[in-house]
This record gives structure tokens, sequence and C-alpha cells, in this order.
């Protein structure tokens, strides 16, 4: 391989990696949000379709996409509050509801989706990033989306809220120790349904990205299973608004592997490489989900750590 | 911003009188006529068995209960306490057994948080300067940016105490506070709380089973009893606090149930080995600490051993490593002379049967019918399964519903889950589990009468008696020490994972085992004995 072509893979990684780990950082920010309160909310891959079609849809009607970014926020904080109040009532459980929910969000997308599947609706701009490079092939990979800096803004801002705010604490007092959030006197179900019903805005807005921007279209396959795999990556992002935001440039950048190779003609194990993000969940929750020092700072009142 | 936090420096230990408080809980009376008083800048004691009414007691000052009778002064006020936020707006705060701390939040965020006003966007450097100018006035030192969750014990239980000074309550009520400290850090903490009462800034009200921390910090002492205040004051010996602690002898046959105890056979002449023996048997509790300390003992068949002591001086982790639940680090048992490894196996081969302490716990599943968990100890065995495998539902209801009846477990049915039954019958469904068995070689129990009423207790004792008469080896682990001393042939104290004293119940008196239960050599009479 040329240095050229060295270069070329390295700034597709690159691209690839800010491009493809938007959704990813919006899933995982929320999860995180979700999970620092104490509640596991597995229905963010519905929450994630749904909020795809809702974007796309509602930027098709209203040809603005901005729009559609909106309501799709809005369908995820609806699917988190509803999450969040099911789980309010007794003897139920939060693992159990979150896959209900994920099959609910991904059922109601591609029922109220199916004709929206032809059309093209307007699309979000990009952010030409790339323009000083005199390699347009390579300025063209660096358009970034204006999604991907607000995703990048939420997780300082997230982080911050964690250490700063009263609100912030009292999320993380909820999620650590609910006998003691009583004790100071918040309304543990309360914050609960509120984290729940942001973290699901949160990946509302990651499933707008993919129907607006990248790959940009409506259609069944959307996901293929991002949402999971980014609740997966909270436990890897040990419940760190930034660490999430490291995660998932780390997932982008293995997801697009594969088409960087190709586009400096390497297509061996090209199928292989395209599975490298799942073989990459697998690994990180053998070697960290299990190991005690992950759990350590897991939020102590997280159902699948009691 | 307000200034909650630095009121501090006013000066103002409160004065706490409680005059009359009794309280009942349905027909068990755990406080009768209760009085105390506690002058502005005391450091005082109260002292007493488990289940002497200590924790009832604080428990209505702070609120979490009424007392059905009496009243509460504060400063010379009467005040009426309806709940713990109350109690704090009042200044009154309390350190529990347990921690209060977030473990993920900072030792500055925990601060932080318990203030009622907390102000919604935090300037920490603000806070922190306020933080620290607090700490210069108080002698504790914590690392404030520390995960709480990495703290020492003893540097979250200052932490504990300098959140009840940030929020200004100067009337502390301290439960066992130095149980997970080590002696070295006790000292420091109760020294500095000393200081701060000596300079009338505080109010000390400590619960405690140390003697010797009484003598080394207390002003004054109130000693509880049965739900009674049986002594106090000032300047008390550890003889004379032990005395009153445990009570005489006399002022209680009457109401410990010894007319409900059957006949006892006279113990055989012990021939040969011992039925039961444990050799020097070492264990770490959960955080790695020490907590068996090489306990040595031996049961005779048709001999009950019952060990007496404090609770949390090895008791629990002595009955764990009996039944398997806690890995020995070093020492062996023996069962009828041959090594005991707690195998299911091996419990069967040795006729060895356990009834653990909260059994709904360890020794029940809670979802499972009654009659599946009467007979955990046979179900693979003929008639209740064929082949091994094969289990006869049928069989295993008849064998249940017989034992409910013979051992008077009050279930609706053998089908109802075993944790929707009360605690007394929970514990009778164990025994009847344990003890229906032909023929019991070894019986370990542990607490059996813990929190049930007078009838069940006299007819489970009765049992545990029973079993002895019949042949078994019995160890009895019991922190009522009124128990001990009725059931038991031999006595003995454990103290600190060791024991500390064993004695002929011929031979025992309760001054002695008063002082070997506060620690032993640490009171007036000598080293303890074997």
């Amino acid at each position: 391989m040329t240095d050229t072509g060295v270069i070329t893979v390295l700034i597709a990684l690159l691209a690839g990696a800010i491009r493809v780990s938007t959704p990813f950082l919006f899933v995982s920010l929320g999860e995180c949000l979700t999970e620092k309160s104490g509640r596991v909310n597995l229905g963010l891959e519905g929450t994630l379709v749904l909020g795809a079609m809702v974007a796309f849809a509602i930027s098709y009607h209203s040809g603005s996409p901005w729009l559609g970014v909106a309501a799709a926020a809005g369908a995820g904080f609806l699917m988190g509050a509803l999450h969040g109040a099911i789980c309010r009532l007794p003897r139920v459980n939060d693992i159990a509801i979150g896959i209900a929910m994920m099959s609910f969000g991904t059922g109601l997308a591609l029922f109220l989706g199916k004709p929206y599947i032809q059309p093209s609706a307007p699309r979000l701009p990009s952010l030409p990033l790339g323009d000083w490079l005199d390699m347009p092939a390579l300025a063209q990979m660096l358009d970034v989306s204006p999604l991907f800096l607000v995703g990048l803004a939420l997780a300082f801002l997230l982080d911050w809220v964690f250490r700063n705010t009263r609100a912030g604490l009292i999320v993380r007092v909820t999620g650590d120790d609910a006998a003691a959030a009583r004790a100071l006197g918040i309304g543990v179900d309360r914050v609960r349904l509120f984290a729940t019903a942001l973290g699901g805005a949160s990946a509302g807005v990651g499933g707008a990205f993919l129907s607006l921007y990248y790959p940009g279209s409506w259609n069944e396959g959307l996901s293929s299973g991002q949402g999971l795999m980014a609740v997966a990556l909270v436990i890897f992002a040990r419940w760190q608004p930034r660490r999430c935001l490291l995660a998932s440039l780390f997932f982008g950048a293995a997801s697009a592997l594969g088409p960087a190779l190709q586009s400096v003609g390497i297509t061996a194990g090209y199928y292989f490489l395209n599975a490298a993000p799942y073989v990459l969940t697998l690994l990180i929750m053998a070697g960290s989900g299990s190991a005690r020092r992950a759990a350590q700072y897991a939020p102590g009142e997280l159902s699948i750590n009691r | 911003m307000s200034n909650e936090a630095l009121s501090f420096t006013s000066p103002g230990a409160i004065a706490l009188e409680a005059i009359g408080l009794s309280k009942r809980f349905g027909s068990f009376k755990a406080l009768d006529d209760v009085s105390l008083k506690v002058p502005a800048g005391e450091f005082h004691a109260l002292l007493g068995e488990n289940g002497a009414g200590k924790s009832t007691l604080v428990k209505c000052l702070m609120g979490f209960h009424r007392a059905d009778e009496g009243a509460v002064l504060l400063d010379g006020r009467e005040v009426s306490v309806r709940n713990p936020r109350e109690a704090q707006g009042l200044g009154l705060g309390m350190v529990y057994q347990h921690f209060t701390l977030v473990p993920s939040l900072t030792a500055a965020e925990n601060l932080v948080i318990a203030r009622r006003d907390a102000p919604a966007v935090i300037d920490w450097a603000a806070e922190r300067r306020r933080i620290e100018a607090f700490l210069d006035r108080t002698p504790f030192r914590v690392p404030l940016d520390r995960r709480v969750g990495a703290l020492s014990a003893g540097e979250r239980q200052k932490l504990e105490i300098l959140k009840l000074l940030y929020l200004d309550q100067r009337f502390m009520i301290l439960d066992e506070p130095t149980s997970v400290l080590t002696p070295a850090e006790a000292d420091e903490i109760l020294g500095h709380l000393k200081a701060m009462t000596e300079r009338g800034e505080i109010t000390v009200l400590m619960i405690t089973h140390k003697f010797r921390e009484v003598q080394a910090f207390a002003d004054a002492v109130t000693v509880l009893r049965r739900g009674r205040v049986v002594g106090g004051g000032r300047g008390l010996s550890t003889r004379e606090m032990a005395t009153m602690m445990v009570g005489e002898a006399a002022a209680t046959a009457g109401a410990s149930g010894k007319a409900a105890l059957p006949e006892r056979r006279a113990m055989p002449a012990s021939v040969g080995e011992p039925a039961l023996e444990l050799a020097g048997l070492f264990a770490e509790d959960d955080d790695g600490r020490p907590a068996l300390r090489g306990v040595s003992l031996k049961v005779a068949a048709g001999e009950i051993v019952g060990i007496a002591g404090v609770s949390g001086n090895g008791q629990g982790a002595l009955v764990e490593t009996c039944c398997g639940q806690r890995p020995l680090s070093s020492g062996q048992m023996f069962v009828n002379g041959r090594d005991f490894l707690p195998t299911r196996r091996a419990f069967d081969a040795a006729g060895l049967f356990v009834v653990p302490e909260e059994p709904l716990k360890n020794a029940a599943v809670a979802g499972m019918s009654v009659a599946d968990n009467i007979v955990f100890r046979r179900f693979e065995k003929p008639p209740l399964s064929r082949r091994g495998w094969w289990l006869d539902r049928r069989a295993i209801r008849a064998a249940g519903r017989e034992l409910m009846t013979r051992f008077r477990v009050a279930s609706p049915s053998p089908d109802t889950p075993i944790g929707a039954l009360s605690g007394g019958n929970v514990q009778r469904a164990v025994l009847a589990r344990e003890l229906s068995a032909e023929p019991i070689a070894v019986l370990i129990v542990a607490n059996p009468c813990f929190g049930l009423d007078f009838a069940s207790a006299a007819e489970i004792r009765a049992r545990i008696v029973a079993a002895r008469n019949a042949g078994a080896a019995v160890l009895l682990i019991s922190e009522d020490l009124d128990e001990v001393l009725d059931l038991s042939d031999t006595v003995a104290v454990i103290s600190h994972g060791q024991i500390a004293y064993k004695a002929p119940i011929a031979e025992v008196d309760r001054g002695t085992i008063g002082i070997h239960f506060a620690g032993g050599s640490e009171g007036e009479q000598g080293a303890p004995l074997g």
C-alpha cells in the first residue's frame, strides 16, 4: 500500500467514525442518563427506529429536516416516558419492559413507516469541514453533520450537569441508593421517569440522524441493532458521558473499517470487517462487563447489579 | 444562597429529656416508662443487650416511631417529632449502624446534596472554600474528592458525623458508631466528639456495647433491660454496668419460660469422642477482616452447648462456616470423630442439622411452597421420589402436610409460598425439616426464637431440649443470654471471634458472663478462660 493509500484509509476511518458514531453517541448518552438514575432502558433500539421513521415522515411532509429532528426527539421522549411510567408500577422489571418497548417501537415504526420507504425527504445539511484540503474526494468525506456537533456538546454538557448541578447530583443519588434518595426527600420514581424520558428523546435524535443524514433514507433494516450496541457501550464507558463519546467514536471507526479498506481496493474479508462492531461488542461485554472493576462504577440501583 | 452550613459557629449544644416514654408493638412492650435526661454538652452512653429497647428509644426520639405515652423536651421545651425530617429541623441528628452516604458520590458532593437548599448550579470553587472553612472548625479530616465507596470505614464514619455537623445538628445520636472501626479509629473519633462536648458545641447520646468506650468517654450512662431503665448514673464500674445489663437471675427466671421446658434427662457421662468438634476455626467476614479467630469447641451427644455473646462477635460467621455458607480459612470440623466438609451428602451421612438465624433468608426458598421447603433434606429419596429423579408431588405434599400438623405450622395450604408466612411459622417449618429426621446426631441452632412471641419461643425451646434428650449434640448460638442460660448444659461466651469463656451451667454466674460479654480481658476480671 502506498502512503497516500494509508492516509486515505485513515481519513476514511476518521470520517466514518464521525459519521457512524453519531447515532451510537445519542443513544448511549440517553442510556447513560437513564442508567445513572437507576434504570435500564433496553427499549432504546425501538426508540431509535421510531425516531428515524418519525423524523423522515415529518421532514417529508413539512420539508424541514430540523422539524423532523424535533419530532423524533418528541417521539423518543414519549417512548421513554411510557417506559418510565410502566416501571413505576409495583413488581415491574425494567429490563423486561425494555425488551417489550424495543419490539413496540420497531413494530410501530414499521407499521406507520410503510408509505415512506420509497420517497425521499429533505435531508439534513452538512458542514464542509474538509474544504481546506485540496483533495475533493477527501474533503467530501469530512462533511460533518451538525448533529454530530450537537452530540459532542451534549456529551460535555451531560458530564457537567452530573458534576455541577443539583439536578445532576439528584439523578446520581437516585441511581446509586434509592433509600438515601428518599431520605433526602427526592421523589425517586419521578426522577427516573424524567431521566428515562429525556434519555428516550436523545435516542430519538439518534434515529433522526439515521434517516435524515446517513444513510439518509428510511427502510426497515435501518438500525441493525445499533440501539442495542449503544446500550452495551454505556457499560464500556463506565457510565461517564465523555467516555460514551470516545466509545462511540471507537465503534464508529470499527464500523467504517470495511468500507475504508474497500475504498483503496482491499476487499478481502469485507464481510468479516463489516461484522467488526458486533465482534467488538461481544469482546467488550466479555472483557469489561464481567470484571469487578466495571461493576464498581455501575449505579448501585441498576437491576442488573442486584 | 443560605448559610445553613455556617451557623455551626454559634454555640449551642442541645439538652434533651425524655419523660415516661412507652411503646408497644402488638402485645410486646418495647419501651416501658423510660425516662432519660441528657444535659447540654454531655456525652451520654446508652447500654443494653440486644432487644433491650435502645433502638426503639432512639427511633422514638428521631420520629421514626411515635411513643404511645410520654414526652420529649428539647432545651426544656416540649416538642413533637413526627418524622426524621422534623427531628433534623430541630437539630437532632443520628448516625445509623449502616452508612447513609451515597457511595458513588464524593465526600463533598455528599455534603452538598444533603443540604436542603443545595443550589441548582453548584459553584464548586465557592462550595469547596465553604466546606474547607467548615472542616477547619472541626477536628475531622476526610479526603473530599474521593468517592465515598473508596473511603475506609473510619473515614466514612467521620463523614457521617461531619454531615450532621454540616447540617447543624447539635444533638447527636450515635448507634454503635464504632462497630465497624478499629480500636484506634474508634478512639480518635470518640475523642474528638468528647472534646466537642466539653467545649459545649454538641451533645452526644451513644448506643454501645463496649464498656471500655463507656469508661473512657461517657460522662453518664443509662442502662436499659427489657424495655425499662434498670440503672444508670455517673462513674459506674464495669462490673456494676454488666450486672445491670444482664440482670439478676432471680428477676428473670419467671419471665423467660423455664416452666414450659420439658424435663431434662440427665446427661450421659461423656464417653469417648465428642459428637461435634470444632478445631481451630478461622474465617473472614465479607470485607476480609477476621471474623473467627480460632474457635475450638466440643459438644457431646446429649449435651447443649450454648454460645452467648454480644452480636457481631463472630456468631454469624460461626454458623455460616458450619453450614457451608462461608469458607474456612483454616481449621477443621469433626462429626463423630470423622472429618466433616459441609456438603449435602455429608450432612445427610453425618446426621447434622442446622437451623440458622433468619431462616427465611438462610434456610428457605421464599418463592417455593411450604411443602417443598419442608422436604428439602430428602426430596430425592424414596418415598418422595422414584429412582432419585422423578418427584412424587403427591407424596411431597402429604409429607409437608403431615409435618405442618406435627410442628403446628399455620399456613393456608402446603402449596403456599413459604415467604408469605409469618416469622414464627417459617421458623417452625424449618424446624420441622431439621428436627423431624431420625436420628439427629448434631443440631446447630442460631437465635431460634428471635422475634417470636412468648408461646412460640417456649415451644421451639422445648423441641430443642427434646432433641437433646433424644441424644443429639446441640450447639446453640444465641444473643439472648437468658435463652442460653435456660437451655444449656455448658455455657460459652464468644468475643472477638474467640471462645472467651466456657463453663458447665452449674458453675456459671451472670457477673462473670457479663464481663466476658463486654470484651473479656478489658473487664475487671483477669484473662479470658479457655
